[in-house]
């Protein structure tokens, strides 16, 4: 009997990555022991409804409960988080002091929402928006039709949640210290017009100012205090500043992780603190850090919906496959998502560019296709309500084409190269320089 | 029984709202909304809009999977 069969493989992190790693494991006829740590008690669950439909009150958080696409004959150990790694006698502790061999372990813990790190943190009517018990906790609450909700951060969760407030007919703030939302992941250019369809939708978008602090009264929220002076009367606050990895519980495994996440070698493989690739340990999905080879080998993580099931598929095929078969990740990002009645969805990485042109549909119909550019190649592609023409668009990102690509196209506008607007890189240390905005979508 | 809609995927080409319209919807011009938990009785209208689907973006649990899960 081999090891693997004997101690089997262990999957740490039960939600969408660690589901579809584990049915690509069977799917690929792995049939040896089988199991599924996770630190929260649920079965794997669908997160990108839950700053959608279900904070909208339209679909009931527990409807959210992913399919299982193949039987996986599986050991759950749910509600258990693992807490650390001994890869020296190959166990996995939990947090019930419970020990777990593995021959070989998947690691798809994805991230925590970053909490509000000022003042005011211990107030009641604090929300951020990951799990199933936060869409229930703020569902709870909006339906209480609080006076004023107050959102931190315009990235895509917060974006998300101004939207379902306002359909829920709450009044509601956006605060970002940048000028437009989406700044970070779509350029102030894009961002500007999702501004201008924010504020008609009736948000009160407060651009290039920060929460300075909250206080509140008899241990509620009640004023949000601006770096400018200003104080904002609120009784909800939603905090949407992004996501941290999940690799707390491996700090003392020897392997290359931090905050931004779990360095892999271009296979999926765990990089150790000593820069070798860790045989017997993959990642995927939010938490994983590898270098893309269609950005040029750059180390990226993608908290995207897509990248958790594409990731954890490739892993999975890694994991059964010889030490000379394992097959590089190759991957475009791609995200979408819903709000203020736009589908909007980006096909490629937007990091970096230089240069930016509409190439279907025009910025003041709100309907369009655009494309951005990096020294002279196209690396995204961007539909607000376009979504039939962005394969044709993302194919050509993926191809590493010139830009603009596709010249000549029907229905398509006389093309001009645009300022993108994308703000510098962060100077917060605990971000990975090449991280993407934080979202779940 | 449960479903998933690949959104990456979707183009918004409405044949699942066809297909099964008490379970898909389409709103403003792209944005699909369906019930990712539909009761037993409704699989085969819900594997109808799978078929019907010209991206393939429809993922269906298929019946009785928990069997051979332990706990």
């Amino acid at each position: 009997m081999t090891e693997v069969q004997r101690l089997g493989i262990v999957v740490v992190g039960a939600s969408l990555a660690g589901l579809r790693g584990a049915e690509a494991l069977r799917d690929r006829g792995y049939d040896g022991p089988l199991t599924l740590v996770g630190d929260e008690p649920h079965q794997p669950y669908d997160r990108p409804p839950l700053s959608k439909h279900v904070l909208a009150g339209e679909l009931p958080p527990e409807a959210t409960v992913l399919p299982q696409l193949s039987r996986l004959r599986a050991r759950w150990r749910l509600g258990q988080p693992a807490v650390a790694l001994n890869r020296e006698r190959r166990v996995l502790h939990r947090a019930d002091g419970a020990t777990l061999p593995y021959a070989k372990l998947l690691i798809t813990t994805g991230a925590r929402a970053r909490t509000w790190p000022g003042e005011g943190a211990d107030l009641a009517g604090i929300f951020t928006i990951r799990t199933l018990e936060d869409a229930r906790a703020l569902w709870s609450a909006l339906a209480c039709r609080p006076n004023r909700v107050i959102i931190v951060g315009g990235g895509l969760i917060g974006c998300e949640a101004a939207s379902c407030c306002r359909d829920l007919g709450l009044a509601v703030t956006l605060v970002d210290p940048n000028p437009t939302p989406l700044a970070r992941l779509l350029g102030t250019t894009i961002g500007a017009t999702l501004a201008e369809r924010m504020r008609g939708a009736g948000v009160d978008f407060r651009p290039k100012t920060k929460v300075r602090a909250f206080s509140g009264e008899a241990g509620q929220v009640r004023r949000a205090h601006l770096a400018g002076g200003e104080v904002l009367e609120t009784d909800l606050v939603i905090v949407a500043l992004g996501a941290t990895r999940d690799t707390g519980w491996l700090a003392a495994a020897g392997l290359a992780a931090d905050a931004g996440g779990l360095t892999c070698d271009g296979a999926c493989r765990a990089i150790s603190i000593a820069g070798e690739p860790d045989p017997d340990i993959y990642a995927a999905g939010d938490v994983a850090r590898w270098p893309n080879p269609l950005y040029g080998d750059r180390p990226m993580t993608v908290e995207h919906w897509g990248n958790a099931v594409d990731q954890a598929r490739h892993a999975a095929a890694n994991m059964l496959a010889s030490a000379s078969d394992q097959i590089p990740y190759r991957h475009l990002p791609s995200f979408w998502s819903s709000q203020f009645g736009l589908n909007i969805k980006l096909a490629g990485s937007t990091e970096g560019a230089d240069a930016l042109a509409v190439v279907q549909g025009t910025r003041a119909s709100q309907r369009f296709l655009a494309v951005y550019g990096r020294a002279g190649r196209t690396v995204a592609a961007l539909s607000f309500d376009q979504a039939r023409w962005l394969p044709a668009y993302a194919e050509a990102v993926a191809a590493g084409a010139s830009f603009p690509p596709i010249l000549g196209a029907t229905d398509q506008p006389r093309i001009e190269a645009l300022e993108p607007g994308l703000p510098g890189p962060r100077r917060s240390p605990d971000r990975g320089a090449a991280a993407l905005e934080t979202a779940h979508a | 029984m449960r479903v998933v809609v690949d959104l990456n995927r979707c183009q918004g080409y409405a044949q699942c709202c066809y297909a099964a319209p008490d379970h898909f919807e389409l709103r403003g011009h792209e944005i699909l909304f369906y019930d990712p938990a539909p009761s037993e009785a409704k699989r085969s209208q819900i594997e109808r809009a799978q078929q019907a689907c010209p991206v393939r973006a429809i993922e269906i649990e298929p019946a009785g999977l928990a069997e051979g899960d332990e706990p």
